[in-house]
Formats: C-alpha cells, sequence, structure tokens
C-alpha cells in the first residue's frame, strides 16, 4: 500500500511539471498553430536562468519565477511577432504554414540551444533549495518537489481562470475555435497569436525554473521535455487547456509507474502512448 | 529554333550521364578524402530523394527518415559478418521497406501534422526499445560493424544512388506518380477519381524506404562502430525535409541539387567551425523557409524567367 502511494505521489509530483509544460505548448500549438518543438529550449533557458541567478546572485528561485516568465514572454511575443507572422504571411495554406512554422521551430531548438551551450558551456549544473524531505502519509519526498508541484498547480490555475474569465480569454478563445470569424468580430487576430506563443515561452521558462530546483540541468535538456509536451498535448486533446493539464498528470502517473517496474523504458513508454493513442483516438481525452 | 528545342530537351539528360560517367570513374583519379566526402554528399542525396519520391507529391511529411535508415545498419551490425555484402544491403533495403509498409498501413489515417509527430515518435520509440533491449539482453550498448574499403562504400552508393533516379524518374512519369500528386492536390477527390488512395501511399512508402535501408546498412560499414543513438539519430529525418525544401520540392532536380549544396556546405562547416555548426545550420534552416519558400530551384526559375523577360523586353 506504501509502495501504491509512493507511486501515486511520485507521479503527480513529475504530472504537474508536465502539465503546465503541456499548457505552454497547448497554447502555442492549440492556438497559434505552431508545432513550437522549440518549445524544451525556452523551459532550458528558464531553468538555466535560475540556476545562475542563484548561484551568482543568491536570487531566490521562486522569485526567479516572476524573473523568467514575462522575460520568456517578451521574447516569445518578439519571435512570433517577426518569425512566425512573416511565414504565416507567405504561406499558401493552413497546412504548408503548419509545416513551414514546425520547420522554423526546428531552427530556433538549433539556434536557441547552441546559443546557451555557448554562454553556460555543455556541464550538467545543480544546486540544493529546499531539499530536505517531508513526510507525506509515510512516504518520504523532498520539500522542493512539493513546492514544484504547488507551484505548478497555482499557475496552471491562474491561466486557465484568465482564459475562461477575462475579456483578453475570451479572445483567445475565440481564435482558437475560428481565427477567421475571430477576426472578423473584432479580435486583433495577429496580436492574439503573438500573445498565446508568449505566454506559452513564459509557461515554458516557469516550468523551466521549477525543474531546476529539483532535477540537474543543462544546455541540451529541452528537447526531451519538448517531446513530452507534445505527447501530453495530444494526449488531453489538440487546443483543450484543461486537457493538456490533465493529460500532464496522466502521463506522469505512467511515468512513474512504468519507472517502478523498468526504468530504462520510461522514455519508450511515452511514446507506445503516445502511438496507440494516435492510432485509437487521435483527437485525445477531451477533443472533440 | 528546332536545333534550340532539340538542344534545351537534350541538356538536361547529357549533363546528367557527363555527370554520372565523372561518378563511376571518380575512384580512380580523386583523392582518398574526396572519395570519403562524396560519398557523404551522395548519402544524404539518395536520403532526400527517397524521402521526396514519397513526400514530394502528397504532401504528408514524414520524419521516419532516421528509422529506415537506422534499421539499415542495424541489419548491417546483425549480419554483416554473415552474409555476402550484396545480400546484407538488400536485406536492409527490404527490411526497411517492411517497417515501412507497416507504418504506412497503420498510419493511413492520420493528416498532417499527426503524421508528422506520429513518424517521429516512431524513431524515438525505436531508439528506446532498441537501447533498453541491448543494455538488458546482450549487456552491451553498442555493436560491432564489420569495415568495408572507402571505394567500394562509394561505388555500392553511387549504385544505390542510380537506381533510386531510375525509380524516381518512372514513378514520376508513371500513372502511379500522377495517383500520387493527385492525393497531395486533394485525397478525396482523387479516392472519388478511382485512385485507389492506400494502397498507392503506403506502397510508395514502402519503395522510398528500400533506398533509406540500403543506404543506412551499406555507411554502417563506414562508422565501424555503431549504438542506438548513433543509428536512430532524429537528426537524419529532419535532414531530408530540409535539404529538399532547401533545393526546392516542385522540382525534380530540387531534392538533388539541394541536398548536393547542403551536404558540402554542412561539411565546410563542420570544419570550418566546429563549434558554431549546429548555430549556423538553424540560421540557416530559418532563412530558408522565411526568403526561400521555393528552394534554390525556384530562385532558379525566376532568375531564368527575368532574363526572358528582359528578352521578351528588348525584342
Amino acid at each position: 500500500m506504501l509502495t501504491f502511494l509512493n507511486i501515486a505521489i511520485a507521479g503527480l509530483l513529475l504530472g504537474g511539471l508536465y502539465a503546465l509544460i503541456a499548457m505552454g505548448l497547448s497554447l502555442q500549438y492549440g492556438v497559434a498553430r505552431v508545432l513550437n518543438i522549440s518549445h524544451g529550449e525556452f523551459i532550458m533557458l528558464g531553468a538555466l536562468t535560475t540556476y545562475t541567478l542563484y548561484s551568482v546572485a543568491g536570487i531566490n528561485p521562486l522569485l526567479s519565477l516572476a524573473i523568467a516568465g514575462p522575460a520568456a514572454f517578451a521574447l516569445g511575443y518578439i519571435i512570433h511577432r517577426t518569425l512566425f507572422k512573416r511565414i504565416a504571411a507567405s504561406s499558401e495554406s493552413p497546412a504548408i504554414f503548419e509545416s513551414n512554422s514546425m520547420l522554423a521551430a526546428f531552427g530556433l531548438l538549433f539556434i536557441i540551444q547552441n546559443l546557451a551551450l555557448i554562454v553556460w558551456g555543455p556541464e550538467t549544473r545543480g544546486y540544493s533549495y529546499l531539499a530536505f524531505p517531508v513526510n507525506v502519509g509515510g512516504a518520504l519526498f523532498g520539500a522542493n518537489r512539493l513546492v514544484t508541484l504547488g507551484f505548478s498547480v497555482l499557475i496552471g490555475l491562474a491561466f486557465y481562470l484568465f482564459l475562461a474569465r477575462t475579456r483578453m480569454g475570451k479572445a483567445i478563445r475565440a481564435a482558437a475555435q475560428d481565427p477567421e470569424t475571430a477576426g472578423l468580430m473584432g479580435v486583433n487576430i495577429n496580436w492574439v497569436l503573438a500573445l498565446c506563443f508568449g505566454f506559452g515561452a513564459a509557461m515554458a521558462a516557469m516550468a523551466g525554473a521549477l525543474i531546476s530546483m529539483c532535477y540537474p540541468v543543462h544546455g541540451v535538456m529541452g528537447i526531451e521535455y519538448a517531446v513530452i509536451a507534445i505527447i501530453v498535448v495530444v494526449l488531453g486533446g489538440l487546443g483543450s487547456i484543461p486537457g493538456s493539464f490533465i493529460g500532464g498528470f496522466v502521463l506522469g502517473l505512467v511515468g512513474s509507474i512504468v519507472a517502478y517496474f523498468e526504468p530504462g523504458l520510461t522514455l519508450a513508454a511515452y511514446y507506445g502512448i503516445f502511438i496507440l493513442l494516435l492510432l485509437a483516438k487521435p483527437t485525445g481525452l477531451m477533443g472533440k | 529554333m528546332s536545333i534550340d528545342r532539340v538542344l534545351s530537351k537534350l541538356w538536361v539528360p547529357a549533363l546528367l550521364l557527363i555527370v554520372l560517367v565523372l561518378l563511376a570513374t571518380f575512384t580512380r583519379y580523386a583523392s582518398a578524402y574526396t572519395v570519403i566526402l562524396v560519398t557523404s554528399i551522395l548519402m544524404y542525396v539518395v536520403l532526400t530523394v527517397s524521402w521526396s519520391i514519397f513526400s514530394g507529391p502528397t504532401g504528408y511529411i514524414s520524419l521516419a527518415s532516421a528509422a529506415f535508415f537506422g534499421v539499415g545498419i542495424y541489419t548491417a551490425a546483425l549480419l554483416g559478418t554473415k552474409l555476402p555484402l550484396p545480400i546484407v544491403i538488400l536485406i536492409g533495403g527490404l527490411a526497411s521497406s517492411c517497417l515501412a509498409f507497416l507504418v504506412g498501413a497503420l498510419t493511413l489515417r492520420l493528416k498532417g501534422t499527426y503524421f508528422a509527430i506520429f513518424t517521429f515518435g516512431l524513431v524515438e520509440l525505436i531508439k528506446h526499445l532498441l537501447l533498453w533491449y541491448e543494455i538488458r539482453m546482450t549487456g552491451t550498448r553498442g555493436r560491432f560493424v564489420i569495415v568495408v574499403d572507402n571505394n567500394t562504400i562509394y561505388q555500392v552508393m553511387l549504385a544505390i544512388f542510380v537506381l533510386l533516379l531510375l525509380t524516381a524518374y518512372l514513378v514520376r512519369r508513371s500513372r502511379w506518380g500522377l495517383a500520387l500528386k493527385s492525393i497531395g492536390e486533394n485525397e478525396q477527390a482523387a479516392a472519388h477519381m478511382g485512385v485507389n488512395v492506400t494502397l498507392v501511399k503506403v506502397s510508395t512508402f514502402a519503395l522510398s524506404a528500400v533506398f533509406m535501408g540500403a543506404a543506412g546498412a551499406i555507411m554502417a560499414t563506414r562508422w565501424t562502430y555503431i549504438d542506438p543513438y548513433i543509428a536512430f539519430n532524429y537528426f537524419l529525418s529532419f535532414m531530408p525535409v530540409l535539404m529538399a525544401i532547401f533545393g526546392g520540392l516542385g522540382h525534380s532536380f530540387g531534392p538533388i541539387l539541394g541536398a548536393a549544396v547542403f551536404a558540402y556546405l554542412e561539411e565546410v562547416l563542420i570544419t570550418r567551425f566546429p563549434y558554431y555548426y549546429m548555430l549556423l545550420f538553424g540560421i540557416i534552416l530559418l532563412v530558408v523557409i522565411v526568403y526561400l519558400p521555393n528552394g534554390l530551384m525556384g530562385l532558379v526559375q525566376t532568375w531564368r524567367t527575368r532574363r526572358l523577360e528582359r528578352q521578351h523586353a528588348t525584342a
């Protein structure tokens, strides 16, 4: 029973991070239609920035959330306004835009990753923050991991409320459903899409800041998280923010169950689930 | 005027013939380094042209090239010491083709990006399963492959390239090629017109994988040591896509030109700027997508139309 609890809580802790990462990608892919494979690089930037701020300037990693988030938002916003808007204007159809923007995102991945390698070097880094054990129903977990889960859920919920309750959130949801009609109804569509891309980048960077509190970080950590984010977004249903949130926890649980029996197969299990899901129900858990 | 026309029709095959003769006699006079360089370029050309046999006309972006290539590599690693080289290469090609047939049959219903993600996931799935299997069951991570001399590797690669060109040409000129094109333009309409969409898609996908697997089987002998990370490197899934777009997908020579220029560029960048190579690669990728959506061939074409317009203007 204790093992079961252990696995379940470990899954939730992992799932919180996955959920946050996937919500960011869901905005970029579900609304802005960019399958942003460079999503993981924003996670990496957030993680390494937090590490540097903590180890050099002694800034609290939780405070770094408020620095990395807005900085990544600005970066994402600018990238969409300059790069993806251009690609959208020159693409003849949405399908061409999807393939071109995916390739452009790969270009971004290589650029950001290698700039980071030049700045931070190839070493794996880590720091110790709130690393004392906490007893959860008999199982021991690091306090930093529990804080991570708390903040993931908090950021996720805050963002959900923003989408559901505010005027700007309504514009984003409208753009996700039908960009052309939303444009006709007076939504400034280019602005909303750039906004979504920025929010996605911000959530990635904040997730990265949280990840750096628990796991070692390095320049090429991004791609694995990006692929996990893609899997979760498809699992939850394209364009469904709550779907991504729930999907993150589902994948986290699966990961911790598989890791308990056979750690070497965790990633293979993710891909396996992903492939089965695409074949059985491509619309995902919450998709229509 | 008619001589002009005959010449304009003949210059492409004539040029091709000259290039092929040059390539076939290449090992007699070129330096060892040049042979290795041209082998690498040919490998990328083979991957790109076989990728564009299927993905060019249909518009389905396949990111499974690395999987087919990797199956060829592992065939060479497993059978290289037991069977003669031509048979190993043949088996490599056929094994890849079987995988492609299976994948194609499974993924038919997926459209657009879903197909791309699925094929990308496939490469990673195979890589991780293989890695787990090797560590768990065989106790090692990598394998050694038999060594073949560089001239033989070159000649085999050239043979694969010539066969591939012939196949690509025949497919393009046949009813089959027309069916592929109609699928790319409007799949539903193609089905209504009596095209067996499923059969055409799956068989072309399987056909294109033959050459990738064969190329993998022969390239493995050059690397001598392989592991799942080397064999199923997702970078090799993206290179063919990028090279084909770089050259221009709309033209039969686009993918060849794109792959040749880009592979050479890669070699130069790696030797000159080993640390900034991937960064430069990313920048080139962005520039090509934003400024050259029709690729190098598109550039050549606009240049030619402009010249023709000028001629007409003066006449």
